[in-house]
Order: C-alpha cells, then sequence, then structure tokens
C-alpha cells in the first residue's frame, strides 16, 4: 500500500528535495563560474559613511569544497535511506526495524536469564540475588505505583510486606495473583440493610476482632451478619481466600477499621482491582516478581 | 536582466518572494504530506472516538496543564517500551485535535496509562498523589472532585471535533451533554485517563 493518499505526493517530496539540492549545485556553479572575472580586490560600489567599501571577493575555495561535499552526503544519504516518497533507501532501514533488532539483540541476553528462573522453584527463585535485583526494578517499574514501593501499600492497596494475603500468600497463588489479576467485589448493602442494618452489622463486625463497639447493636448484627456476610466472609468472619473475602477478626484493615470506614464500607461496598500483568509482562518476568513479592514478607 | 545577487539584493518585492520559497521548502516536503499520509490520517482498526465525558476530561487536561509535565509519546527504544508499553503509532492520534504528545517528562510517559490502574488509584492519586506515591511531586487536583460538569458547552465541542474528521454521529452529540452532566471533572479526567492507548493494548 502506498503509505500516502495519492501517488502525487511522493513525486512532490522526490521533485522538490531533488530539485532543491540541483538548485544548490546550479546556483553554486554559477557563482564560481564568475570567479575568473572577478579582481580580489573590486568593490561592489556600495560605500557606507563616506570610506566603508563591500568587496566582492570570491566564495572561498574551502567552503566551496565543504558545500559540494555536504551536496555528495546529501545524495549518498538519499539513496541508502528513507527520503524521498515511498523509496525505501538501499538498506531497507526502518524505524520499526532497528527497534525489532534491538528487541532482539536485548531478549537473546535476557531470555537465557528468564528461562534459567522460570526452571526453577519460586522459593528458590526468592533466594537468588540476581533474580532479587530484577524483581525488584520490575516492582518499582509495575507495582509500586499501588503497593509502594516498599511493598508497604496504602489504604485500598494492600501490604504486601505482612503475613496477611487476600488470596492467599503461597508464592504459587501470588504468581497467578500478579498473572491474572484479582477483582475484589464487596457488594453494597446501604439500601438491603438501612441505616439501622448498617450500624448494628458494622459493630458486630468490629466486635469480631475485638474493638470497641456496643453489645446490643452487635448482638443485633450478628443475626443479619450470619444471613448476608458469612457467605463470603464465613460464620466467623475468618474470610475466605478462595475469593478474596478479608479476615475481619485480625487488626488489618484495607479501606480502614474506623466505625466510619467500615459503614462506609458496608453501605456502598468496594470494587478492589488488581490488574492482569500476563500480557504486560509476559510469565518470565511475572515469575521474577511472585518471588520477589514473596520474598518481601519471608 | 541577468539572475544576480545585486538584482536580488536591490529589490525588496524579489528578495521577499525568493526568501519565502526558500524558507517554505522544509515544511512543503516535510510537514505538508504529512496531511495526506494513510498511517497519519487513519486510526487503527477498533479504534472509537472520545467520549462525550472523555473529551471534557481531555480538555481538563489541557486546562491543568498537564501536558506540561507528561508525554504522551512512546519513543520506539526498549528502554522505553519495557517502561510503558508498545511505542506510540501515529494512527493512535489520528483524531486527536490538539495532538498532546507533549515533550517533557517531569511526570511519567501517559500514552499508555489506560487501563493499567484502578478508578480507585486515579481517584487516591489525583487527590492526593503523595497518599499512593510517596516520593511523588505531582501536585494534588482534590478540587476535581467538586466541581461537576453542566454538559453546556459538549455538543458543541463534539460538532467541532466532527467538522475535524472525528467520526461522531448525530447520536454522539444529541446524547453528549446528558452523558456529561452532573459527573465532576475528576470522573471525566479519570475516563480520558483510562481511554489513553488502549487500541493497541496487548501488541507487542
Amino acid at each position: 500500500m502506498s503509505p500516502f493518499t495519492s501517488g502525487f505526493w511522493n513525486i512532490w517530496i522526490t521533485a522538490l528535495t531533488l530539485g532543491g539540492i540541483v538548485f544548490c549545485l546550479f546556483l553554486l556553479r554559477m557563482m564560481s563560474r564568475r570567479l575568473p572575472a572577478l579582481d580580489p580586490n573590486s568593490a561592489t560600489g556600495h560605500v557606507w559613511d563616506g570610506d566603508l567599501q563591500e568587496l566582492n571577493h570570491p566564495l572561498p575555495r574551502w567552503w566551496l569544497i565543504m558545500f559540494y561535499l555536504s551536496i555528495a552526503f546529501g545524495l549518498g544519504y538519499l539513496s541508502l535511506f528513507p527520503g524521498l516518497g515511498d523509496w525505501e533507501g538501499l538498506l531497507h532501514w526502518t524505524s520499526r526495524g532497528q527497534y525489532a533488532s534491538e528487541q532482539a539483540a536485548a531478549e537473546a541476553t535476557l531470555n537465557p536469564v528468564l528461562q534459567k528462573y522460570a526452571a526453577m522453584d519460586l522459593l528458590q527463585v526468592a533466594q537468588d540475588p540476581v533474580a532479587h535485583e530484577m524483581g525488584q526494578r520490575l516492582f518499582l517499574n509495575h507495582c509500586a505505583q499501588c503497593h509502594g514501593s516498599d511493598g508497604g501499600g496504602q489504604r485500598g492497596f494492600p501490604n504486601l510486606r505482612d503475613q496477611d494475603w487476600l488470596y492467599g500468600g503461597d508464592p504459587v497463588v501470588i504468581e497467578q495473583t500478579i498473572l491474572n489479576g484479582r477483582q475484589g467485589q464487596m457488594p453494597a448493602w446501604g439500601n438491603v440493610l438501612g441505616a439501622q442494618g448498617v450500624h448494628e452489622v458494622v459493630n458486630y463486625v468490629r466486635s469480631l476482632s475485638g474493638a470497641a463497639h456496643d453489645a446490643t447493636l452487635a448482638a443485633a448484627g450478628k443475626t443479619r451478619f450470619d444471613m448476608l456476610c458469612a457467605a463470603c466472609h464465613g460464620p466467623e468472619g475468618k474470610g475466605n481466600q478462595a475469593i478474596g473475602a478479608p479476615n475481619l477478626t485480625d487488626k488489618t484493615w484495607l479501606y480502614g477499621g474506623s466505625e466510619q470506614d467500615i459503614t462506609q464500607t458496608v453501605t456502598f461496598g468496594r470494587h478492589g482491582q488488581m490488574p492482569a500483568h500476563k500480557e504486560r509482562l509476559g510469565a518470565g518476568k511475572v515469575h521474577l516478581l511472585a518471588a520477589y513479592v514473596y520474598g518481601l514478607s519471608h | 536582466m541577468s539572475f544576480t545577487h545585486e538584482r536580488i539584493e536591490t529589490s525588496i518585492p524579489w528578495l521577499v518572494v525568493l526568501v519565502l520559497l526558500v524558507v517554505s521548502v522544509g515544511g512543503l516536503v516535510e510537514i505538508l504530506p504529512l496531511f495526506f499520509q494513510q498511517s497519519t490520517t487513519h486510526a487503527l482498526p477498533g479504534m472509537k472516538p472520545y467520549t462525550a465525558l472523555q473529551v471534557e476530561g481531555r480538555d481538563i487536561y489541557i486546562r491543568e496543564g498537564c501536558v506540561g509535565c507528561h508525554s504522551q509519546m512512546i519513543r520506539p527504544f526498549r528502554a522505553e517500551t519495557e517502561r510503558y508499553g508498545h511505542f506510540s503509532v501515529a494512527a493512535e492520534s489520528a483524531w486527536d485535535h490538539p495532538l498532546l504528545w507533549g515533550s517533557k517528562r517531569t511526570g511519567p510517559d501517559l500514552a499508555r496509562v489506560g487501563q493499567r490502574y484502578s478508578d480507585d488509584w486515579h481517584r487516591a492519586h489525583l487527590n492526593n498523589p503523595r497518599d499512593v506515591v510517596p516520593e511523588s511531586n505531582m501536585p494534588a487536583y482534590a478540587f476535581l472532585a467538586d466541581a461537576r460538569l453542566d454538559g453546556h458547552d459538549t455538543p458543541a465541542k463534539l460538532r467541532a471535533l466532527r467538522t475535524v474528521g472525528v467520526p461522531y454521529v448525530d447520536a454522539d452529540i444529541a446524547g453528549a451533554a446528558a452523558a456529561v452532566a452532573g459527573k465532576t471533572e475528576q470522573d471525566a479526567l479519570i475516563a480520558y485517563l483510562q481511554g489513553l492507548g488502549i487500541a493497541l493494548q496487548g501488541v507487542n
């Protein structure tokens, strides 16, 4: 397919480019042809301030030679590289091609290393200092924006340094999480429970981890919890790593553990998103990352 | 009347005409044909024009001067594609008026930031970047969450974009005001950011 909507533009570019070069040549030739006739000290006839004259010297030889050389360079460049319409150039150079070869050269170095680690167990990779450095660089580029440069997490983005895992802290599970991502879904219960219902459930949830709560409200909340919340968080509120339901009996709160925070969570729900990295990074790099993340807490 | 430099230097009209001719050659060869090139004028297959909300988001991106610190142009070097993803291609910008490629990277390139983070992340980050990236020196844009859009100008913006070649249909323009009204500027900006560079996602 022609790169242009009309073949005219190939001719336009070629004609103007070559025409410009031919014009420069013509101009140089014309100016140098007049050289012998010129007296080196002839004046142009321009006089300023009574005695300041403009002399008409010939073009310096070295300057002329440089100009001819740059024309020769230009023609050589245009024949080797794409510059004249859809002419590919004798070298068939493209920026895509250069990128592809750069990429291929880097992969030739990197792939054997990735393959070596891919064949190793994640626990072994986690012990390897080189893998640790590679994993750290990957982490800082791809994970640190949410989980923090030290993996300590932020409100809404899990801490990777502790022993508390939403989906499980087994190295293989971590690798799955990075490869395929996770979609955390806490439904909004505000409409179902009503303000009073939410209030009761929140007090019960706080009682699970021993936080300050109203015992009467908590007792009423337990019935509602068993009916609605236990399906995911379990009858004892210990959570379920198969579906990423958090343990409510510990001190770790992804979205905050104050009465206000939990009320917000129960009323409006939460939607956690861990993006999938299989396409973006490839399995080899994810393997290194999984080992690095596992290493953060071990 | 010969073609000599005395002749040109002493005639202002000739000097003006010839100087203009000489300085325009670069533009005529390197810029003008771009407007007739397939790769710069035809969008990628499957690419969709910005929604009404995204157009508003783009205008906030322009208004707040995001382009002063963030480029939207991944160059075809391995060092860039490792960090940001596939290099940018001209067709991705076929419907961008104006182009927001930028040339300054105080912050990271955003050409492929779409779908990279969750909406929640963007909200936390715009409200106070330090909440999620403690090392960040980006200003906080918390006020965007309080500013509501009324969608009054949105149909006109879409019509203007259609005039310069973005394929909006009448229904897009008719629904534009309703699609935007009541949303916050933050919603709009996030919608815009989440749509950046996703047409080439997964291509390596």
